[in-house]
C-alpha cells in the first residue's frame, strides 16, 4: 500500500508552503524519518522527514512551487504499485473532506432514513458517529446528533402556526387595511408570512371587493341586531356588497319613507335581519362567483366497491366509538385525485400559482343558522379511521357551535355532500381561494348498462344491474384548470371510488 | 505589629539647599493639608459628606518631595492619601473641598469620582483610580514617554507599602529598570493597609529592599522628617533626570487616624502604639526644628494657622454653596467623539434612567 | 490595486502610521526583531528601530499600563497581546483605567492606545489560542473594540482607530490572517468607526456577522442562493459601539435575522444584538431572532472533531437560516 506525502500544515495559521529541494529523488530508495525535501512558509523554513520506508514512486510537486497545506507532493512505495491520485487534488483527509457535497449523493454506510433526516435539518454526516455493523449511520445516530447539537434558540420547530401573526405582518395589515382571513399562509404550518400579506396586497383586485374602514363602520351601526363578539368567520364582511342588508334594516333608522309607504311596507312585508353567519354567506357566495371562473364538470361513480367496503368494516369501527360514513372514503378519493393533479389543490395569487404541499379538505356541513365548513388537516396522511373521527368530531363539533377558528380556515379543498338532502346534481360554489369543490350527490340504486362492446349501439354483450351510482359535480376554477385536467382529477377520483378496495 | 521602633528615627539636619522661605512654605503647606484634613474629617462626623479617606500623619514626605520636583514639568501619578503632595503642586483647597462634596466644579472629576482621586492636566496631576498600584506601570509609561521623546520629564508615583504587594507594582518597575525610565517611585509605608501590618503584605522587612530585583536603587528613610524626604526625593529626582534611572524611596512613617471614615481601628491596634507615633508628627517636628533655627515664632505660628484656617473655612463655605452637576452629565464624556457613545442620541425612552 | 491578505493589509498599515506620525510607537512581545509571532510587524523594526518598535517584557499587564501611561504623555502606542486569550491579565488596566480615564477626568485626560490582539479558532489552537474575548470588552463603556474581517476593513479601520483619542482593542482573526485576500488601495483611507457594512444585500433574512464567521455566512449565502433564499450578509466591523442603524435596516428591510459568532452562545454579543433588535424593531419581525454561536463550554476544544462541533461553519449557517426562511 503507497504512502502519501503531503505537505504539512507549518503553523497555526499558515495556509501553503513552497517546495524547497528534494532531497531524495524519483526511483529513488528512502528510509523512514530521512529529510526528503525542504519547504519554506512565511513563518518557518523546515526539512520535512520521510513518513515511510520505499522507493520515492513519483514526486508531484516540483522545486520553487508554492501550494497550499494538504497536497499531495510524492508517493512513496514498492515498485510498481500505482500512486493513485492525481497531483491535482489535494489529497489530506480534512482537505477532501470539505470539497465533498454537504448533501446531495448518498454516502456508504447510512440509512436512507437517516439520510433524509440529516438533509432536512442540515445536518453533516461526516460529523455523526454510526453506531452501526462497519459504522453505517442510522436514524437514531442522526437523532443523537441532533440532540447534541449547539442550542439554537428562538426558532421553534413544531408545526400548527397558522394563526400566528407576526409583528410584521399585524403591522402591514393595520396599515393596508388587509382582511387576514383572505390571505394565504404559506410559512410554517401554513402561517402568513410577511411575503404572504406583501404578495396579497400587491396583487390586483376588483376595486368594489377592497373595502374602507369607514364602510365597515356605517354597516355595523345600521340595521344589525345587537350581538355578542363574534368569532372571525362569523363577523360581517364589508363593501356595496351589502346594500341590500342596510335596506333591510330598520326603516327609522335612514327616515327616507313617508310615514305612508312605511306603514304600507309594514303590512305587506315582514323583514327578518340577516344573521351574522348569513350574511358572511352571501358576501362569499358572490364573490367567489365573481372572483373564479366557474365551470362544473360531472361524472358519475359506482359506490359499489366502497358500499362493500363500508359495510364490512362498519362493525369494527362502532366497536370502536366511531360512526362510518361515506365521507372518510370521498375524502381519500379526492386525495387521490388531488395528487394526480395538484393544480386542483392549489391558489392562484396575482401572477402566481400557490401549489400547497399540504392537503387540508373542508367539509360543508348544513348546520341550524346555514353553513360551515369545518377543515380536515392533513387528509392525505389520515387512515380510514382518522379520517373517520376527524369527520365525526368536527361535524359534531361544528353542529354544537364548539369549533375553534383555525378549524374553519385554511382548507386547500373542499367536500360538499349535497346528496345528503337528495339532492342528485349540483353546481357548487367554490371556496375562495380555493381552485375547486366537489360536491357529492345523493346515492341511488339506479339501473346501469354494463358495457362489455366498444359500441353505443345496443349489443348482445350489453347488460343491465342495478348498482348504488352517485354523481360527482366537480366545480372548478377555469382560471386555474382547464377542462381535460378537472376531468382527469374527477376521473381519478371515480377511479379510486369503484376500485375500491380496504 | 510594626517592625520599626520610633527611636530609630533620629533625624538629622538635612535641609542644606533650603532657605528660610522654602522651609516656611514648606511648613505652610503641610499645615494648610493638616488641617483641611482634620475639617473634612469633622464633615464626614457631622453627616455632611459621605467619604473621606485621609493624608493625616504623611504629610512631611509629601511635601518634601512635591518641593523637589519641577512643577508644570514632572509628572505625579498620586494615591488616594497624597493630599498634601497635591495641594503642594498646587490644587487649591477649594478644589479638594468641591471633590468632597461632589460638585460640578470639581477640577479632578466633574463629582465622577470619590473625594481624594486628585487629577490635573494642567498641573501634571494623573487622575488615578481605585484599585491600588495600578499607576506604577503606567507611571513607567509616562516616564518612558518622557525618555523617547526626550523631554527631560521625571514622573513620580506614590502608593502605600500594601499595594507593593500587588503584581502591577512589580511589572512596573521592572520596566522601570529594563529601560532605565526617569521614574522615582515613592512607597509611603505607614505600616498599615486598612487593617493589616507590613508583615502580612511583605516577606522582607523593608520594601526599599526590592529596588535590587529590579536593578534599581532602593533608599529607605524618615517620612516623618520634611527636610530628609526633600533631600532624598531631591536626589532621586536629579538621577532620574540626568539619565540615570529609576529609585525606588520608601518613607517610613505612620497613620496615626484609621484607613478611611469608614474604617474602626480599635479593632486591630492599640492606642498606646497610636500615641507614641503621634508624638512623632511630623508637623510638630517641623515647627520644633524651625524654632530651634528661629524661623519660626509663636506669632508667625499663629498667623500662618489663621491663613491656614481661612483658606480652609473659604474652601468649605465655597463648596457647600457650589452647584452640583446636572443629572444628565453623568452621560459623558465616554469617547471624544460622543455620537459614538451608546446612550448620546436616545431612540427610544425606556432604555435607561435619564429623564431630560 | 494590489491584492494582499488581512495581515498584509495590517501591516502596511502599520508601516504607513510609523512612517507619517512620529508619535506612533508599537510596543508588545516579540514585536521587535522577530517582528511577532505572527509576523505582524514583520520589517518594521528594521525600518524604524528599537525606540519606535519595543520589545516588551512577558507581562500583558504592564504591556497595557505602560502603553496607557504612553499614551497620556503624547504617544500613539499600539500594544499588542499575543494571544487574545493572555489579554486578562490586563483586564484590570483595560477596563478599569483605560476605559475609564477620559470620563474620571471629566475630559481631562485621554488614552489614545490601541490594543490589538488575534482571537478566534478553527487552528487547532485549544482553549488558549482559541478564545474569543469581544464580549467581555464590548460591556465597557469608553473602549472602542473593532473586529474587522476583510483586508480592506483591516487597514482602514486600523487607520480609524489612530484617528481616535481613546482606548481600542482591535481584535484580528488570527485564522483570516492568512486565508482572507482582497484589494487593498496602497493610501491611508480610513474605514468609520460604528459603521457596518452589507457585504451581501438580500430580501429573505439577514446574518449579522464578523470575523471568520462573515466569510462562513458568505459562503452559506451563495449556496442559500442557489435555493432560492436570498441572504443578506451583514458585516458588524466594530462590535463597540454597534452601528444601530444599520443592524435595524436590514431586519426592518427582510424581517428576519439570524446572528452568527464563534463566542459562546449565552452572554456573547449575540444577546446585545438580539436585544437591540427586539426593542426597536419589534414591529418588522417577521419571525424570531436566531443566534447561532458556539456552545456555552470553557472554550474550543483542541481535537479537530471537537473542534468542529464547537464552531459554526457554513452548512451550520445555511441549515439555521434555511429554517428560518421557511418560518
Amino acid at each position: 500500500m503507497p504512502t502519501k506525502v503531503i505537505m504539512p500544515q507549518l503553523g497555526e495559521t499558515v495556509i501553503e508552503g513552497t517546495v524547497g529541494r528534494w532531497l531524495i529523488g524519483e526511483g529513488q530508495p528512502v528510509k523512514e524519518y530521512d529529510p526528503l525535501l525542504t519547504v519554506t512558509t512565511d513563518k518557518v523554513d523546515t526539512e520535512i522527514p520521510a513518513p515511510a520506508s520505499g522507493i520515492v514512486l513519483k514526486i508531484l510537486v516540483a522545486e520553487g512551487q508554492t501550494v497550499a497545506a494538504g497536497t499531495l507532493l510524492a508517493i512513496i512505495g514498492q515498485p510498481g504499485e500505482v500512486g493513485g491520485q492525481s497531483p491535482a487534488s489535494p489529497s489530506a483527509e480534512r482537505a477532501a473532506r470539505e470539497d465533498q457535497p454537504a448533501n446531495g449523493e448518498r454516502q456508504p454506510g447510512v440509512t436512507p432514513l437517516a439520510q433524509r433526516i440529516a438533509g432536512e435539518n442540515g445536518v453533516d454526516l461526516r460529523q455523526v458517529r454510526g453506531t452501526g455493523p462497519a459504522g453505517r449511520i442510522s436514524k437514531e445516530d442522526v437523532e443523537a446528533h441532533l440532540a447534541a447539537r449547539p442550542a439554537e434558540t428562538g426558532l421553534r420547530r413544531t408545526g400548527g402556526r397558522k394563526g400566528f401573526i407576526s409583528p410584521a405582518v399585524a403591522r402591514l395589515a393595520e396599515e393596508f387595511e388587509v382582511d387576514l382571513s383572505q390571505v394565504v399562509g404559506t410559512g410554517e404550518g401554513g402561517r402568513i408570512t410577511r411575503k404572504d400579506i406583501q404578495v396579497y396586497i400587491a396583487a390586483p383586485v376588483p376595486p368594489e371587493i377592497r373595502t374602507t374602514a369607514s364602510r365597515e363602520t356605517a354597516v355595523s351601526q345600521t340595521g344589525a341586531v345587537s350581538e355578542p363578539e363574534l368569532p372571525a368567520w362569523e363577523q360581517p364582511g364589508t363593501g356595496s356588497l351589502f346594500k341590500p342588508t342596510e335596506e333591510m334594516g330598520p326603516p327609522a333608522a335612514d327616515g327616507t319613507q313617508t310615514a305612508g309607504q312605511a306603514a304600507g311596507a309594514e303590512r305587506d312585508t315582514e323583514t327578518a335581519p340577516l344573521t351574522a353567519m348569513r350574511r358572511s354567506i352571501a358576501k362569499h357566495m358572490i364573490l367567489s362567483r365573481q372572483t373564479s371562473a366557474h365551470v362544473t364538470t360531472v361524472m358519475e361513480a359506482d359506490m359499489t366497491q366502497v358500499v362493500r367496503a363500508r359495510e364490512r368494516q362498519r362493525g369494527e369501527f362502532e366497536r370502536q366509538g366511531t360512526r362510518l360514513t361515506f365521507t372518510p372514503f370521498l375524502l381519500q378519493a379526492v386525495v387521490a385525485g388531488l395528487r394526480a393533479m395538484p393544480e386542483a389543490n392549489s391558489t392562484l395569487q396575482g401572477d402566481s400559482l400557490l401549489l400547497h404541499r399540504r392537503i387540508h379538505i373542508g367539509l360543508a356541513v348544513a348546520i341550524a343558522e346555514g353553513l360551515i365548513v369545518p377543515v380536515v388537516r392533513d387528509a392525505d396522511e389520515k387512515s380510514l379511521l382518522g379520517l373517520a373521527r376527524a369527520v365525526n368530531d368536527l361535524a359534531e363539533r361544528a353542529r354544537a357551535k364548539r369549533l375553534a377558528p383555525e378549524e374553519v380556515q385554511g382548507a386547500t379543498f373542499t367536500l360538499t355532500n349535497h346528496g345528503t338532502s337528495g339532492s342528485l346534481l349540483a353546481t357548487p360554489i367554490i371556496n375562495q381561494p380555493q381552485a375547486g369543490i366537489l360536491g357529492v350527490g345523493a346515492i341511488q340504486k339506479r339501473p346501469v348498462v354494463i358495457n362489455r362492446s366498444n359500441t353505443l349501439l345496443p349489443d348482445a354483450e350489453d347488460y343491465l344491474q342495478i348498482r348504488p351510482m352517485v354523481y360527482l359535480s366537480f366545480s372548478f376554477d377555469h382560471r386555474i384548470l382547464d377542462g381535460a385536467e378537472a376531468d382527469h382529477f374527477l376521473a381519478t377520483v371515480v377511479q379510486f371510488l369503484e376500485h375500491y378496495s380496504a | 505589629m510594626p517592625a520599626l521602633t520610633t527611636q530609630e528615627f533620629i533625624s538629622q539636619d538635612h535641609s542644606a539647599g533650603l532657605g528660610e522661605d522654602q522651609l516656611l512654605a514648606m511648613y505652610e503647606s503641610m499645615l494648610l493639608s493638616r488641617k483641611l484634613d482634620e475639617r473634612m474629617w469633622i464633615l464626614h462626623r457631622q453627616g455632611k459628606v459621605a467619604f473621606h479617606i485621609s493624608g493625616l500623619g504623611q504629610e512631611a514626605c509629601q511635601v518634601g518631595a512635591a518641593f523637589a520636583m519641577e512643577r508644570g514639568k514632572d509628572w505625579l501619578h498620586p494615591y488616594y492619601r497624597d493630599m498634601a503632595f497635591v495641594l503642594a503642586l498646587g490644587l487649591t483647597p477649594r478644589d479638594l473641598m468641591l471633590a468632597l462634596y461632589g460638585k460640578a466644579e470639581d477640577s479632578s472629576s466633574g463629582g465622577r469620582q470619590m473625594p481624594a482621586h486628585y487629577s490635573s492636566k494642567a498641573l501634571r496631576i494623573i487622575t488615578g483610580s481605585s484599585p491600588v498600584a495600578t499607576q506604577v506601570p503606567q507611571a513607567a509609561g509616562v516616564a518612558f514617554a518622557s525618555k523617547l521623546r526626550g523631554l527631560g520629564e521625571v514622573t513620580v508615583t506614590c502608593l502605600g507599602e500594601g499595594a507593593t504587594a500587588q503584581g502591577d507594582f512589580h511589572e512596573g518597575l521592572n520596566w522601570a529598570g529594563i529601560h532605565q525610565l526617569p521614574l522615582v517611585v515613592i512607597v509611603q509605608n505607614n505600616q498599615y493597609a486598612i487593617s493589616e501590618s507590613t508583615d502580612k503584605e511583605m516577606a522582607v522587612s523593608n520594601v526599599a529592599d526590592r529596588g535590587d530585583a529590579y536593578g534599581l536603587p532602593g533608599v529607605m528613610y524618615d517620612g516623618n522628617d520634611v527636610m530628609e524626604s526633600y533631600s532624598v526625593a531631591k536626589e532621586a529626582i536629579q538621577r532620574a533626570r540626568s539619565g540615570r534611572g529609576p529609585s525606588l524611596l520608601e518613607a517610613k512613617t505612620y497613620r496615626p487616624v484609621p484607613h478611611s471614615s469608614d474604617d474602626d481601628d480599635r479593632t486591630y491596634r492599640s492606642r498606646e502604639e497610636v500615641e507614641k507615633w503621634k508624638r512623632r508628627d511630623p508637623i510638630l517636628h517641623c515647627a520644633k526644628v524651625l524654632r530651634e533655627r528661629n524661623i519660626l515664632s509663636d506669632a508667625l505660628a499663629q498667623s500662618l494657622l489663621e491663613r491656614v484656617m481661612a483658606k480652609v473655612d473659604d474652601a468649605d463655605q465655597y463648596a457647600q454653596q457650589a452647584p452640583y452637576p446636572r443629572p444628565e452629565e453623568a452621560l459623558w464624556p465616554v469617547f471624544g467623539d460622543q455620537s459614538h457613545a451608546a446612550q448620546s442620541a436616545p431612540a427610544r425612552e425606556v432604555a435607561y434612567a435619564h429623564q431630560e | 490595486m494590489p491584492t494582499k491578505n488581512n495581515l498584509e493589509a495590517l501591516r502596511e498599515g502599520m508601516a504607513q502610521a510609523l512612517r507619517r506620525d512620529p508619535r506612533v510607537i508599537i510596543t508588545g512581545e516579540d514585536v521587535g526583531p522577530r517582528g511577532g509571532v505572527f509576523r505582524a510587524t514583520e520589517g518594521l523594526y528594521a525600518e524604524f528601530g528599537p525606540s519606535r518598535v519595543i520589545d516588551s517584557p512577558l507581562s500583558e499587564l504592564s504591556i497595557v499600563a505602560v502603553g496607557i501611561g504612553m499614551a497620556l504623555n503624547g504617544l500613539r502606542p499600539i500594544c499588542e497581546i499575543q494571544f487574545a486569550d493572555f489579554i486578562h491579565p490586563a483586564f484590570n488596566q483595560i477596563v478599569n483605567e483605560a476605559a475609564k480615564i477620559r470620563y474620571r477626568s471629566n475630559g481631562d485626560y485621554c488614552v489614545p492606545l490601541i490594543i490589538r490582539a488575534p482571537y478566534g479558532g478553527g487552528i487547532s489552537g485549544g482553549l488558549y489560542h482559541s478564545q474569543s474575548i469581544e464580549a467581555i470588552f464590548a460591556h465597557t463603556p469608553g473602549l472602542y473594540v473593532l473586529a474587522p474581517s476583510t483586508p480592506y476593513d483591516m487597514k482602514g479601520l486600523f487607520n480609524a482607530a489612530l484617528q481616535v483619542d481613546d482606548p481600542v482593542l482591535f481584535l484580528e482573526h488570527k485564522r483570516a490572517y492568512r486565508l482572507i485576500k482582497g484589494e487593498v488601495p496602497g493610501d491611508d483611507y480610513v474605514v468609520p468607526i460604528g459603521k457596518a457594512e452589507v457585504k451581501r444585500a438580500g430580501e429573505d433574512l439577514t446574518i449579522i456577522a464578523y470575523g471568520m464567521m462573515l466569510h462562513e455566512a458568505l459562503k452559506a449565502a451563495e449556496a442559500l442562493a442557489g435555493e432560492g433564499v436570498a441572504a443578506e450578509i451583514l458585516d458588524l466591523r466594530t462590535l463597540s459601539p454597534l452601528d444601530k442603524p444599520a443592524i435595524l435596516e436590514s431586519v426592518k428591510k427582510t424581517g428576519k435575522v439570524l446572528i452568527v459568532h464563534e463566542d459562546n452562545l449565552t452572554g456573547g454579543l449575540g444577546g446585545e444584538i438580539a436585544a437591540l433588535i427586539a426593542q426597536e424593531a419589534f414591529e418588522y419581525l417577521d419571525g424570531p431572532i436566531t443566534r447561532l454561536a458556539a456552545p456555552d463550554v470553557p472554550s474550543m476544544p483542541f481535537s479537530h472533531p471537537l473542534q468542529d462541533f464547537f464552531l459554526p461553519n457554513a452548512d451550520k449557517i445555511a441549515a439555521a437560516a434555511r429554517r428560518l426562511a421557511a418560518y
